[in-house]
């Protein structure tokens, strides 16, 4: 398995992607990953259900503006070079 | 850090250099003749300090540019320049990661290598495994031998390349498209390592002190065990490349776990309220990070030593 650069910018690309697309009441409110549902144990240690909500939430959150732009790059670099 | 400022001074004097050394034919006669005349004639067009560029034209030849008021004005400004241009990198890299964090993790010494080296391959001796603090921050490379580095890792990353070419030329596969692709090939497993184990860290609320530089520093270690094993599996064929891998790998497994237990699992029970499920998954990820290590090393070295 040869990697190049290339290809763990799209690799990195496709998987923030994927992550930004989970909705959250459409979707993930089905499995019991919901806003509501997520943090319930103010304690020290949350746990892993919520630690994973809480990285989802906030990628979604942070990185909305940053994918639009390298979206928009991206598909006018491989309309332009194939 | 002096380099840019070398890069700097060098272009200075070849830009000064080839105009006088053109115009030292003529001026040579007078410039030995009466100094006092050449420093002379030259403060009235020095006045403005603006633009010594073009006063350094007819310079008084090379020997006199320390004694040349013009040229020591100009050598001041190319300084200044270098410095705010120095400053200006420093404040935009200091945005993304912190150089002093980074200076920390190269302040290492001939001895401090060696012996580092010594127990990346044999670990079993080394008693003493506990990284050493003062006042609440870590000692650097330097004064303790557990602390870790980058200097290690990155020297061995890029001979790693470099043996990488060799083995590839040995076998008449060798070609500069294929040293790239190793070399990134070999970057990207350790980012997505060093990605993995963070993720990992992040997910289970293991609240360790193990910042992005010690796993990257923790993940680069591979790379002298991967020197030796294709060294050895060049020098000895199949035979010696397989009992390299099998002593190295037991070495770094053994390194790992010893180095990563300080610091992941506490020794003290801080940690009252916490749920019984706490040490078993800190145990879980040392174990799974030691054994990625040989499968890993296994991967990208098996395809240079046939």
């Amino acid at each position: 398995m040869a990697f190049t650069l290339y290809s763990l910018i799209q690799t990195a690309i496709l998987c923030t992607n994927a992550v930004a697309v989970l909705h959250e009441e459409r979707f993930l409110s089905k499995f019991g990953w919901g806003v509501d549902q997520g943090v319930g144990g103010f304690g020290d240690d949350p746990g892993v259900k919520a630690q994973i909500l809480t990285l989802i939430r906030s990628v979604r959150t942070v990185m909305r503006v940053p994918l639009i732009i390298v979206n928009t790059v991206c598909i006018v670099l491989l309309l332009l070079f194939g | 850090m002096d380099l840019p400022q070398q890069g700097y001074r060098a272009t200075k004097p070849r830009a000064r250099a080839p105009p006088p050394t053109a115009d030292s034919v003529l001026f040579d006669d007078t410039s030995s003749a009466a100094p006092a005349m050449n420093s002379q004639g030259y403060y009235t067009p020095g006045y403005n300090m603006a633009g010594p560029q073009n006063d350094m034209q007819g310079g008084a030849g090379p020997n006199n540019m320390f004694a040349d008021p013009m040229a020591n004005a100009a050598m001041m400004y190319g300084s200044s320049l270098a410095n705010t241009g120095k400053d200006m990198v420093n404040k935009e890299i200091s945005k993304f990661m912190s150089v002093n964090k980074l200076k920390y993790f190269f302040a290492v010494d001939t001895r401090y290598v060696l012996k580092k080296l010594m127990i990346l391959m044999f670990p079993y001796t080394h008693q003493d495994w506990e990284v050493r603090y003062h006042r609440d921050t870590p000692l650097p490379p330097r004064q303790d031998v557990n602390a870790p580095d980058l200097y290690i890792p990155t020297m061995a990353f890029i001979t790693y390349i470099l043996l990488a070419g060799m083995a590839l030329g040995i076998q008449k596969r060798f070609s500069p498209e294929v040293l790239g692709l190793c070399a990134s090939t070999a970057l990207v497993w350790v980012i997505i390592e060093v990605l993995v184990m963070l993720l990992s860290l992040y997910l289970l609320t293991v609240h360790s002190d193990l910042s992005t530089f010690d796993l990257i520093a923790y993940s680069g270690y591979k790379y002298v065990g991967m020197i030796f094993t294709v060294l050895c599996g060049l020098l000895f064929g199949s035979d010696g490349y397989y009992v390299a891998l099998a002593w190295s790998s037991c070495a770094l497994m053994f390194f790992l776990v010893r180095s990563l237990k300080m610091k992941i699992i506490p020794s003290t029970d801080s940690m009252g309220t916490g749920s019984s499920a706490k040490p078993q998954f800190r145990l879980y990820i040392t174990v799974v990070i030691a054994v990625f290590q040989p499968i890993i090393i296994y991967w990208l070295t098996s395809h240079l030593v046939r």
